[in-house]
């Protein structure tokens, strides 16, 4: 087995850029690409690179699960959809990739916890959200020198790269990137702030991360680490910047990034749907290796 | 011009606006005391929460004294007539803030979001409306966009089931022209039961002008805040905008003396520093940014040692929005970067 199979579901941005992203991969290998509407921009591009489409959502992909070995699917529809993707594939032995804001699955940031997920047998694995992605390294960087009383985390990103789906369900944003923030950054308390900017030309994504540390900090580990951070997300977000900081103020450490995508599908200026899919692809990849060294067989319900 | 015999429902916001130049600081006391008066004033309604709104206490914005809950449970059960709103911006609080504000006692809820981001309040705004409250829409630095673009987004929450939508001068920027062409458009394209709004900012000393403006081209209610308490120079001053009603014959149910008093004896004292129009909240005004930056960029001027009018202009020129006080220690730390690879030369 070279590579592990994979069904991508959302046609949308989102699915398509994550489609560009995946055909790259050295360890996962995209064949189907699951829409509702068969005159998306997305599923004619599927077509173009040789993938498999249906427009039938994921009823239309269930009869081949087998036959293609779709070993993992990631999902990239809406919160609402999700629960019923994953009832339908999840039992056939799929393993999900959930980038929506659901959160049915255990969050996963992947510089800070995918080592954790492995051996867990977990069959679905939430990316939390793209302010999420951005900023929880961040905190999860200054809470590996110290503990952390408090982090807070502000994702300011261009209109033009918010969906009508956050857009619809605003809040769940905020709840599931401060739950994330709080769990898997590690802190005894989160909280997530969105501002949208409409300026044109569109603004690069932005995301400050505000640690309150439990005692004084100390300032030259934290400095390193969350250089040492960065680089990390560098490795699969080149534009991922640390623009100011870490500033100390008091307990206060604040952090100033900036997101640059890779401008695959997506505008350059929306490095929150970058680092969303990218993060996803390296989720992905982690599964695909442990498939592939026959450390993860997921067994459908049943047999 | 002429209002005479025009009705229009006031609404103070010292406590909620006032909250900026306070740094969230007000005491329960304080609160409980200036509500109080407002109400033997005649006031019709007052906001109270944090001065970004429900959820608005954080390291970004400034913690708040109390929580918001706190505040609104020690303020209402003491007003006898006045109602109490509170402010929400969607990506800072949430439904579960709304229903928190709710149970309290809250009977109106204002979601506020940047003039051309109308569409992130849907679930807000519904939410407001299917529990009966008294539901407004809050459009923010309304100086950013033209009027027609204004009236689509005001549209946008109109459907959503906004009782009445607001042209909001966060920036204090408009002049009286730029207020009647905007809520003209809203007065003319709206359905007529759906009540226009009016929110100034004094920085440019336009909030008597503008507020006048506004009545005249089919605003209902205005927003002003006894003694001016309010984000950059403040927000209209009430007592005055009293006064000029009176003198005009319009009809608002506030008694002048009274409020004088609340402005004089009550709020004039809770201040820091004198809210006024200084060259920094003048540069708000001018260069058309958010009023809530003043103090921030005070601080940062302080701590980075770059004019804080130097830093506001740099704010208006990268076309921040409301709530991205994050920006402005970002921003002194780049000019401060700037200048030392300048000087390096």
């Amino acid at each position: 087995m070279d590579r592990i199979n994979i069904a991508i579901i959302g046609s949308g941005n989102i699915g398509t850029d994550l489609l560009i992203k995946a055909l790259r991969s050295k360890t996962i290998r995209p064949v189907w690409m699951v829409g509702i509407d068969p005159d998306s921009d997305g599923l004619r591009r599927a077509r173009e690179l040789g993938i498999k489409t249906t427009h039938e959502g994921v009823d239309g992909l269930l009869p081949f699960i087998e036959d293609d070995g779709i070993k993992i699917a990631f999902d990239a529809t809406s919160a609402k959809v999700h629960p019923e993707n994953a009832k339908k594939l999840e039992p056939r032995g799929v393993l999900m990739v959930d980038l929506t804001p659901a959160a049915i699955g255990k969050y996963c940031v992947p510089p800070v916890n995918l080592q954790e997920h492995v051996g867990t047998k977990s069959r679905n694995v939430n990316l939390v959200s793209c302010g999420g992605q951005a900023t929880i390294p961040i905190v999860g960087a200054v809470r590996r020198v110290q503990p952390l009383e408090y982090a807070e985390i502000v994702a300011t990103v261009a209109s033009r790269s918010i969906g009508p789906g956050t857009r619809n369900n605003i809040d769940e944003f905020t709840r599931t990137t401060a739950s994330g923030v709080a769990e898997i950054g590690g802190a005894k308390e989160g909280k997530a702030i969105i501002v949208i900017n409409p300026a044109e030309p569109p603004i690069m994504m932005r995301d400050t991360i505000h640690c309150l540390t439990e005692t004084e900090p100390d300032q030259d580990a934290i400095r390193a680490s969350v250089e040492e951070m960065v680089k990390e997300v560098q490795a699969y977000v080149p534009g991922y910047k640390l623009k100011n900081g870490p500033v100390f103020d008091g307990r206060r450490v604040s952090v100033f990034m900036e997101v640059e995508g890779l401008g695959d599908y997506l505008p350059t200026y929306a490095g929150n749907l970058d680092i969303m899919t990218a993060a996803a692809v390296r989720t992905g990849e982690m599964f695909a290796q442990e498939m592939m060294k026959g450390n993860l067989h997921l067994e459908p319900v049943g047999s | 011009m002429d209002l005479r015999g025009r009705n229009v429902l006031l609404h103070d916001m010292s406590l909620r606006d006032g909250m900026h130049a306070k740094q969230h600081q007000i005491s329960i006391e304080e609160m409980v005391a200036v509500s109080q008066a407002l109400d033997a004033a005649g006031m019709p309604l007052i906001e109270v929460t944090h001065g970004d709104g429900l959820g608005g206490a954080s390291v970004n914005y400034g913690f708040s004294r109390h929580s918001d809950e706190d505040y609104l449970r020690a303020v209402i059960p003491g007003l006898k007539n006045s109602r109490v709103s509170a402010l929400l911006l969607p990506g800072i609080g949430t439904i579960d803030h709304l229903k928190m504000a709710l149970d309290c006692g809250v009977s109106t809820i204002r979601v506020a979001t940047h003039c051309t981001e109308a569409d992130i309040a849907r679930q807000h705004i519904e939410m407001g409306r299917k529990l009966g409250m008294d539901t407004v829409g809050f459009l923010m630095m309304a100086h950013m966009v033209d009027p027609d673009t204004l009236l689509t987004q005001a549209r946008l929450m109109e459907s959503y089931g906004s009782h009445c939508v607001y042209c909001t001068d966060s920036a204090g920027y408009m002049l009286p022209n730029d207020v009647t062409a905007r809520i003209s458009a809203l007065r003319e394209g709206l359905n007529p039961d759906t009540e226009i709004g009016f929110h100034g900012h004094h920085n440019l000393a336009m909030g008597i002008a503008n507020s006048l403006a506004a009545i005249e081209a089919g605003a209902y209610r205005v927003d002003a805040s006894a003694a001016g308490l309010g984000a950059g120079a403040g927000n209209t001053p009430m007592e005055i905008f009293v006064a000029v009603l009176d003198r005009m014959g319009v009809e608002h149910g506030v008694d002048l003396y009274r409020i004088m008093d609340v402005a004089e004896d009550l709020v004039v004292p809770l201040m820091d520093m004198p809210v006024r129009v200084d060259r920094d909240s003048l540069m708000l005004g001018y260069a058309g940014v958010y009023s809530s930056f003043l103090l921030f960029a005070q601080r940062a001027s302080q701590k980075y040692g770059i004019p804080s009018r130097d830093i506001l202009v740099e704010l208006g020129r990268r076309k921040t929005v409301g709530g991205q006080e994050d920006m402005i220690e970002d921003v002194a730390l780049d000019l401060r970067k700037l200048r030392e690879s300048e000087s390096s030369l």
